[in-house]
């Protein structure tokens, strides 16, 4: 592989490293809303359930 | 538009972005021929050129939504407003990174300080970058909304001055493809540089509408949070 061939694979690879870095902060950020949401549907049975 | 429509639009959008970028990547790396000053170098154009164009496409929704949101003060333009400064955003910091990876193949620096085109789109990332910062410094409301639709409103301006520097700087690294006459490239890279550049579209358009989907259960959770509190 020359330098030029290194450095253009390089840059598409950087694109597919970003969009897989998103990819992974948003499965975050979807665990931590299907976990608030679960948090919240024991708050209302918990809020509804019979004293 | 509802929210199974959205997450349709999403599905569509990034089944097509895979399609396409797929497409575009094999196109570029094995069936356009190679250009005759810069070599196999010069295939990051059908990278970095749709990336960055993407990017202005990002902010200029952006601008466009901040717009709305003054003109018909309905809420939801906000966040919408903002998710596509975000990604805009996203795509900059990608045409910021294939761009320096160009410069130093071709120009043999990182970066160049003396190019206006450089130096305006990293003033119209950084612009962009702060909007956050203003976002997150005033309290969620109608004002956040205002400032944060005014600032990405004022930014807008920055494009087209980015966009025409290079034709009015008359500048000696950083080339010019598209003039007056026409994309200055064959009719086999012109098609690979479109397909690229719906690639790129396609893949910010799928990234825009799963985050406001994201973004927007996230609001609706923290008012419930309050409701049930």
């Amino acid at each position: 592989m020359t330098t030029e061939e290194k450095y253009v694979t390089g840059a598409y690879l950087v694109v597919l490293a970003v969009v897989l870095l998103y990819v992974v902060l948003y499965s975050l950020k979807l665990s931590r809303l299907a976990r608030e949401v679960s948090e919240l549907s024991e708050l209302v049975r918990t809020k509804r359930a019979p004293q | 538009m509802s929210t199974s429509l959205r997450n349709n639009g999403a599905a569509a959008f990034a089944a097509a972005a895979a399609l396409l970028l797929v497409a575009g990547t094999a196109l570029a790396f094995y069936w356009v021929p190679e250009d005759a000053d810069q070599g196999f170098s010069q295939k990051i154009f059908y990278l970095h050129v749709p990336v960055a164009l993407t990017a202005y496409a990002c902010f200029v929704w952006g601008a466009w939504k901040a717009l709305r949101l003054l003109w018909t003060r309905e809420a939801r333009y906000d966040l919408e407003s903002y998710t596509a400064v975000h990604m805009g955003v996203i795509f900059g910091v990608l045409t910021l990174l294939t761009g320096s990876i160009w410069a130093k193949i071709s120009w043999g620096i990182w970066w160049s300080w003396g190019e206006r085109q450089l130096v305006l789109f990293l003033i119209l990332f950084l612009f962009y970058s702060a909007y956050f910062m203003l976002r997150y410094s005033v309290e969620p409301g109608p004002r956040r909304a205002n400032i944060s639709a005014v600032y990405a409103l004022f930014g807008v301006v920055l494009i087209p001055v980015s966009f025409l520097a290079i034709r009015l700087a008359g500048t000696l690294l950083h080339p010019t493809v598209f003039t007056r006459e026409g994309p200055q490239m064959s009719a086999s890279m012109f098609f690979v540089f479109c397909v690229c550049l719906a690639a790129t579209l396609a893949l910010a358009g799928a990234l825009y509408l799963n985050e406001l989907t994201g973004k927007r259960l996230d609001q609706a959770l923290r008012d419930l949070r309050e409701a049930v509190a």
